[in-house]
């Protein structure tokens, strides 16, 4: 299985480890990551305006480049995700959005958003298997009670996302069963955690991530999981250290014995 | 229909007429009481054109971005759309920006990633 793949830039960066761990992770899994030969910062924020056309270009350059390579193009970072996958369906959908962008680019052949855009979680639960995965796990994580943290934008606007069940998702929960953890399900793994107000308006950020920390510890979870660098900033610093939090692909890497040693 | 619920409504291809006043997008906003005018009341002075009032809110800034006002709405009205518009409507205005690259470097700390800067710049600028 081969994919094209956009590590963004948080994950070249403060987020380096999300990245790291994922594809030393999927190498292990005989999955090939090809990061696009060229790729710009996706804009951290989908555009909602109608006419605003400047910002949706370098998700559509990317996403028309894994095209031109013949290959679904796979994320990691939530926010990559939401503008990718959401600018996507634009280019399908929206007819001015679509002919405005393809005069701006003046790609040879036309985009129209042919492209698949799949999250690293759904290579993982629907190529790869969750099954599977559980047969490939050399160190599980028995005993390890952690709590999953969604947030918003691997699941909402879930019309558009078609990611998991917005209101009950189970993709994170499964994924901690197919690496021998035991999931701690809590009321508030898929309220927002407030991150993107942390320049803003910092005392809401830490007072929300200090709610989601509270819910999630008092049902029992002792670390949370996450795929966005922004909530893992927002949970870890601003909530003030209550429970530890990683993402994803660390407990995925260390479950398939390839943590030490991934550059 | 006022030129400003003109633009606004345009732009963000919301039809207000659409909303049952039903408040659930208000019982579900997670910055609720960070707002001035909550997103049940937005739609209603879009709608009735009390756009001034919107612009020269707190609220349009304390937005999240979580899409749960959007998920929720029974009726599609898509009220997270709505504003984000009236905060472009305002900082698409010359000299109206609300973040400016100075104000950066006192707001960084060493862990915080490149991800919250963009997107503040994303919302908050133009
Ligand atoms: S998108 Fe904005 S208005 Fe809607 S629920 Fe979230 S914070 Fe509230
Ligand atoms: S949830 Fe929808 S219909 Fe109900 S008040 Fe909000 S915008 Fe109107």
């Amino acid at each position: 299985m081969t994919y094209s793949y956009f590590p963004g830039c948080t994950l070249k960066t403060k987020g380096r480890d999300l990245d790291i761990w994922g594809r030393a992770a999927m190498e292990a899994l005989g999955v090939e990551l090809r990061e696009l030969p060229q790729w710009q910062c996706c804009g951290a924020v989908y555009p909602q305006a109608k006419d605003e056309i400047a910002v949706r270009l370098s998700a559509v350059r990317a996403l028309a480049s894994a095209g031109e390579l013949g290959t679904d193009l796979v994320t990691l970072c939530s926010a990559c995700h939401h503008v990718i996958k959401r600018v996507n369906r634009d280019m399908r959908t929206d007819e001015t959005i679509r002919s405005r962008a393809n005069t701006y680019l003046q790609l040879e052949t036309p985009y129209a958003g042919e492209t698949k855009v799949l999250h690293y979680l759904e290579v993982l639960r629907d190529q790869v298997g969750f099954d599977q995965l559980q047969k490939r796990v050399v160190k599980p994580l028995t005993g390890r009670k952690i709590g999953a943290y969604y947030g918003c934008l691997l699941l909402r606007p879930s019309g558009e996302m078609e990611f998991d069940d917005p209101e009950n998702p189970s993709i994170l929960e499964d994924f901690l069963r197919a690496i021998g953890a035991e999931p701690v399900v809590y009321a508030m793994r898929n309220e927002c955690c407030g991150g993107y107000t942390t320049l803003e308006n910092k005392p809401y950020a830490v007072k929300q991530a200090g709610r989601v920390l509270e819910n999630a510890a008092s049902c029992g979870a002792e670390e949370l999981i996450t795929a966005c660098p922004l909530c893992l900033y927002n949970l870890q610093v601003n909530g003030g250290g209550k429970l530890p939090v990683r993402y994803f692909t660390e407990l995925l890497a260390e479950a398939l014995g390839v943590k030490e040693g991934a550059v | 229909m006022n030129h400003m619920t003109e633009i606004v409504t345009r732009i963000s291809g919301v039809n207000p007429r659409k909303c049952m006043k039903c408040g659930k997008c208000t019982a579900a906003c997670p910055a609720y009481d960070e707002m001035d005018y909550h997103p049940h009341q937005f739609v209603d002075m879009v709608e009735t054109g009390r756009l001034e009032e919107l612009m020269n809110s707190r609220g349009i800034y304390m937005c999240l971005s979580c899409f749960a006002c959007l998920e929720r709405c029974p009726r599609s009205v898509e009220p997270a759309k709505l504003i984000e518009a009236v905060r472009l409507a305002v900082v698409r205005q010359q000299g109206r920006n609300h973040l400016k690259p100075e104000q950066i470097p006192a707001l960084l700390d060493p862990d915080l990633p490149q991800q919250a800067i963009t997107s503040a710049f994303r919302k908050y600028r133009k």
